[in-house]
């Protein structure tokens, strides 16, 4: 199936990039070509078949309930490109 | 042979012995970096300096008799998506330009542990996407064999700065490829062990369920010392297998009796370059000669490995990329000038009264995670993110990320019952040798299709190694391809150490 610009743009949002239209028009093509070639999945008899999310299919794999060292706050911040001394700091969510 | 040309193991025999120091070697090295890495920039991070530090510490406890790590002074190269503590890791892209992790790679860790030198961080794909290193926001890496030819990707700097003596090991990373093809388009050997047998912790992520660190070396034997110093469970990944890990070095030279090997039918049609054809049959008769048998088998489904590899993959990478927001680490964009075009846009839209846009308009925060991606990725990086955005996205979940999960499971079924009826799959590790830089770098889905012989291993999560198996006319190098079951590496390196001993492929060198 093709992708049309306005999908593109639809994703972009989801995916959190901001496309300009030269890009918006190069995706549109690649996209197009790259979902094209993918779909021929659709011929595979998959009927029965359970999906294979990872190569170790493992489950809840836990760990005692005990303290351990952890980054410190001033490391976990170290690379913020703007904090101040305890957050992370974003520009205002709330109005004023 | 000169110091940089000899194979790890040999140089590690005679530091061993005293016969060279550590400083010696990297010092060796580094006179080859000052020459060559102008041309084959192999490096986006180098620290000359710190590595001479080290390897006169390691001197001098090994002059005490001092216990002494594995790697006993051996220079080491690291791909740059292994995070190093203090030390700058980019993953070759913008985003993280100025990014100094706080903690070491579970890898990096038991590298120092072993008495290894980090001599540098080495160039790659932007966050691994790519198979020929040109998607580094930084330069590009050239081929040692042929400077105007790619080295593969995404380990390009991995295995370019080994063939061109400028290391004795390396470390990369195979979520679809990555170690195997460079190690194959750079006439070296590379193993990319079944997953789990290597910690990811500290591994910047690209798609978890495929992504594997492995070694590059110039025998099996390198590969097999790196190896064995780096698997192994690590509470820290959960996915880590708790087995014991074999002495792979101490079991190499053990020739395997009555080895059966398969040769897939589906990777000798259409698309295969006749040179490595050739060379990757001759190889498969080497290994006859030695005592093993061969079988043609059939895997119906690995045609269908590039078209399931580009939907898990960039699912996964769309997913683990939302990390990348301007707010906990790495680039932001300009927050001033963002907010300005925000406010001007809103202002334009309310006097013009357009009350749908207007809703629709992005919020600060919004337009801040926005910007910030559409600077700090690039374009390979933006294509997958949208791909895998799209395939997970509500409506088409099912018809594409569920879908390529059953086939995915029909690849491995394929592997399970061919290892029925042999030890190790063998064929190509690539359709065609290094190719031109720039050459697909305008058709993404042609640099896919590159990918085709070796992305099936990884949707199964199964171990594989290239080695050096012969040259094309022109001079470029061939890699023969091996798979193997799970946690087969110790027969896997023992297969390949077998060829390396009945052969002279991998004890060439370019001439730069």
């Amino acid at each position: 199936m093709s992708l049309t610009r306005a999908d593109v743009e639809k994703v972009s949002l989801l995916g959190r990039l901001l496309l300009s239209d030269a890009e918006l028009d190069t995706m549109t093509t690649q996209l197009t070509r790259v979902v094209g070639y993918v779909e021929q999945l659709g011929e595979v008899n998959t009927d029965g078949i359970e999906p294979m999310a990872h190569a170790v299919e493992m489950h809840n794999v836990f760990r005692d309930d005990a303290l351990a060292a952890s980054l410190t706050r001033d490391a976990a911040l170290a690379n913020a490109p703007k904090r101040d001394s305890e957050c992370y700091r974003v520009p205002a969510v709330l109005g004023e | 042979m000169s110091l940089t040309d000899r194979p790890a193991t040999d140089l590690l025999r005679d530091l061993s012995a005293r016969k060279i120091s550590s400083v010696e070697l990297v010092k060796a090295y580094a006179e080859r970096i000052r020459r060559f890495d102008g041309q084959i920039k192999a490096f986006l991070h180098l620290d000359i300096d710190a590595a001479l530090a080290k390897a006169r510490e390691i001197d001098a406890r090994r002059a005490a008799g001092q216990p002494m790590g594995k790697l006993g002074g051996l220079p080491v190269a690291i791909k740059d998506v292994l995070c190093t503590q203090g030390i700058r890791t980019t993953c070759a892209s913008k985003i993280l330009e100025n990014f100094v992790p706080p903690y070491d790679a579970t890898v990096v860790r038991k590298l120092k542990e072993a008495d290894a030198v980090i001599i540098g961080k080495t160039n790659m794909d932007e966050f691994a996407m790519g198979g020929s290193t040109e998607n580094s926001a930084y330069f590009k890496t050239t081929n040692p064999w042929d400077t105007s030819r790619v080295p593969g990707g995404s380990s390009g700097g991995a295995a370019a700065c080994l063939a061109a003596g400028m290391a004795p090991l390396s470390i990369g990373t195979d979520t679809g490829g990555s170690i195997r093809q460079p190690a194959a388009f750079c006439g070296v050997t590379g193993l990319k062990p079944t997953y789990g047998r290597v910690s990811r912790y500290g591994l910047v992520a690209f798609a978890s369920s495929l992504d594997q660190i492995g070694p590059l070396g110039h025998t099996a034997e390198d590969c097999a010392l790196l190896l064995e110093t780096i698997a192994g469970h690590d509470p820290r990944d959960s996915t880590s297998a708790d087995l014991p890990v074999p002495q792979y070095t101490a079991s190499l030279s053990q020739p395997l009796q009555g080895l059966k090997l398969g040769l897939v039918r589906e990777h000798f049609g259409p698309g295969l370059d006749s040179e490595i054809e050739a060379a990757v049959r001759e190889a498969v008769k080497d290994y006859q000669s030695l005592g093993a048998t061969v079988k043609e088998l059939s895997m119906p489904h690995s045609k269908y490995g590039i078209a399931t590899y580009y939907i898990i993959a960039p699912s996964e990478a769309s997913s683990n990329l939302a990390r990348y927001d301007g707010v906990h680490y790495g680039y932001r964009t300009d927050e001033k000038a963002m907010l300005d075009e925000l406010a001007a846009k809103q202002k334009q839209l309310e006097s013009a009264q357009d009350a749908k846009k207007l809703a629709q308009l992005d919020t600060p925060l919004i337009r801040l995670y926005r910007k910030t991606r559409a600077e700090g990725f690039g374009p390979e990086v933006k294509r997958r993110i949208m791909l895998g955005t799209y395939t997970l996205s509500a409506g088409y979940y099912d018809a594409y990320y569920l879908k390529a999960l059953k086939v995915r499971r029909l690849i491995r079924q394929d592997y399970d019952k061919a290892f029925e009826e042999v030890d190790f799959v063998v064929g190509p590790t690539t359709p065609s040798p290094a190719f031109k830089l720039g050459e697909k770098t305008d058709d993404p889905l042609a640099m896919y299709l590159e990918d085709l012989y070796t992305v099936t291993l990884n949707l199964a999560g199964l171990g594989g190694i290239s080695v050096p198996c012969g040259f094309t006319k022109s001079g470029l190098p061939i890699g023969l391809q091996l798979q193997c079951r799970p946690f087969d590496e110790e027969r896997l390196l023992q297969a390949a150490a077998m060829y390396q001993r009945a052969t002279d492929w991998h004890t060439k060198r370019p001439s730069l």
